[in-house]
């Protein structure tokens, strides 16, 4: 059964945490991600979720604590954005190494410096190559979905990877929406109790995490990036799983009015739906304009993106964060490289919009729909541009 | 590192490259990136053990035959030369190990 509420993308997401039966949350509270481990605190004390709540002294140790803990076989879950991400770093790659299916919502905030608490995602663009699965939500319902699925998608037997639920800060972690909240029974229904691959026993003792000598390092790199790239298969095959139970359908890449469209601009993350608006008038308009709304980040569904694309002239896409000296948007670089050895490929604009919490109007994806049409009517690929830089 | 050989393929490793098989570390000779062996002139030698405690690999035994002198075990012993070093009688020489 659901019951239709009105929740912050955070508590919705503790609320689904709670309901997925999780032994362990060690986390430390960050801005914007403060609600989520508020909430699920407050679950734990008042004896509503039946797990250890970690109380840590860093994200570094949130990371480690749910490594350890992942390890035993514990249902792990913790949250965090920005600099706590960043300070998890060098955990992240060892969750992924393992093997361990952790599971991590992250309310994507800007990077300091300058401090900022905002949204964009310099965040999780940083920690792209750790190893994880890394998937997007628009609201608060996908939040809150995405997060049980994920903990299906990590245990998974074939799997047996970290997740990252991707969420805005700000804009879903402290707005409150209308969202179908699944009860216990619902959410078990779908996901059986873990039976981990591997996992530290006293009575059949193993060693996790040994040295990987210069003959073995190799292998090991090979092993996650199959495994992640495999990963695809039984991602779909869940998420299907998941749209049958819950009747919320999930897919790698959304479109939005994209079929007969003259252009094409690509969105991650809550976002997408003001470029929704934004099509819609424009349509209404007669001007032929859609979306392709990346929710999979790792591992990247490439043929999903192609078949989304199909033969569309020109490609906007718009970045959250800035890979300084590089190739400016790290999102636009990646879907640049995917279509690198294709015949038909998109003429590609670079938009970087929304940095550590700019707001990105109406006006703001009006501007980069004439950009895009700009550049089929002249066929002439403007410089990435960041919108609303004052010069 | 996977138990089954000592380079195994990338789908043969264990799951998260895990250890499985309590003490399969006796399985690594890690001796072998040696560059020098340490060499004993047993007519020197008074057999006082100040070689075995300072070897830091704890390679160094006493043989079993009489009256049983020190000597390394080379697939441990990463020539160090720190028992030469603290021979009292200076009896332990390095030598280079050949290509
Ligand atoms: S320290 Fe020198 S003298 Fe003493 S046992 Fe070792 S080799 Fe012999
Ligand atoms: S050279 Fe070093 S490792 Fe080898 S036997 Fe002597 S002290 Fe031990």
């Amino acid at each position: 059964m659901e019951q239709r509420l009105g929740l912050e993308a955070s508590i919705a997401i503790a609320e689904v945490v709670c309901r997925c039966d999780v032994d362990i949350v060690a986390a430390y509270p960050i801005t914007p991600q403060t609600h989520v481990v508020e909430h699920l605190s407050e679950l734990v004390a008042d004896g509503e979720l039946d797990a250890a709540f970690v109380p840590v002294e860093s994200e570094h140790s949130a990371m480690s604590v749910c490594c350890g803990t992942a390890a035993v076989g514990a249902r792990t879950f913790t949250s965090t954005a920005a600099q706590g991400l960043a300070l998890m770093h060098e955990i992240l790659f060892i969750a992924s190494a393992l093997r361990l299916p952790i599971v991590m919502a992250v309310a994507n905030r800007s990077l300091s410096g300058p401090i900022s608490i905002w949204n964009d995602h310099s965040d999780v663009m940083t920690e792209r190559d750790v190893g994880w699965v890394q998937i997007f939500a628009e609201n608060a319902q996908e939040a809150a979905d995405l997060t049980i699925w994920s903990f299906r998608l990590a245990e998974d037997r074939r799997v047996s990877l970290p997740v990252m639920v991707n969420f805005d800060g700000f804009i879903l972690t402290h707005t409150i929406e209308p969202m179908l909240m699944p009860d216990k029974e619902m959410v078990q229904a779908f996901l059986p109790p873990w039976e981990p691959l591997l996992k530290l026993d006293v009575d059949e003792p193993i060693s996790m995490g040994p040295v990987g000598i210069p003959d073995i390092y190799t292998e090991t790199k090979q092993v996650q990036q199959h495994l992640l790239t495999q990963a695809y298969g039984p991602i779909v095959e869940t998420l299907n799983e998941f749209a049958q139970h819950f009747k919320r359908t999930y897919k790698p890449i959304e479109t939005y009015r994209s079929d007969d469209a003259e252009v094409l601009l690509c969105t991650m993350g809550a976002l997408s739906e003001t470029a929704m608006e934004v099509v819609d008038r424009r349509r209404k308009q007669g001007q032929k304009v859609g979306l392709v709304r990346i929710r999979l980040w790792r591992p990247f569904p490439f043929e999903d993106l192609y078949r989304a694309v199909g033969n569309v002239p020109v490609l906007g896409v718009m970045d959250r964060a800035i890979s300084f000296g590089g190739p400016v948007g790290p999102v636009a670089s990646e879907i640049k490289a995917a279509f690198y050895h294709r015949e038909q490929r998109p003429k590609i604009v670079e938009f970087i919009a929304g940095l550590g919490g700019r707001d990105v109007p109406l006006s703001d994806f009006g501007r980069m729909f004439d950009s895009l049409y700009t550049t089929g009517e002249t066929g002439k690929i403007p410089a990435p541009t960041i919108i609303g830089l004052r010069e | 590192m996977a138990t089954q050989s000592a380079k195994p393929k990338w789908t043969e490793l264990a799951v998260g490259t895990a250890i499985t098989v309590p003490g399969s570390a006796r399985q690594n000779r890690t001796g072998d990136w040696r560059s020098s062996r340490p060499i004993w002139n047993h007519e020197e030698c008074i057999r006082c053990g100040v070689c075995v405690i300072f070897c830091p690999e704890g390679c160094i035994h006493f043989d079993q035959d009489q009256p049983g002198y020190p000597s390394a075990d080379l697939e441990y012993c990463k020539g160090c030369g720190i028992c030469a070093h603290e021979c009292p009688t200076a009896c332990i020489t390095t030598q280079e190990e050949e290509e």
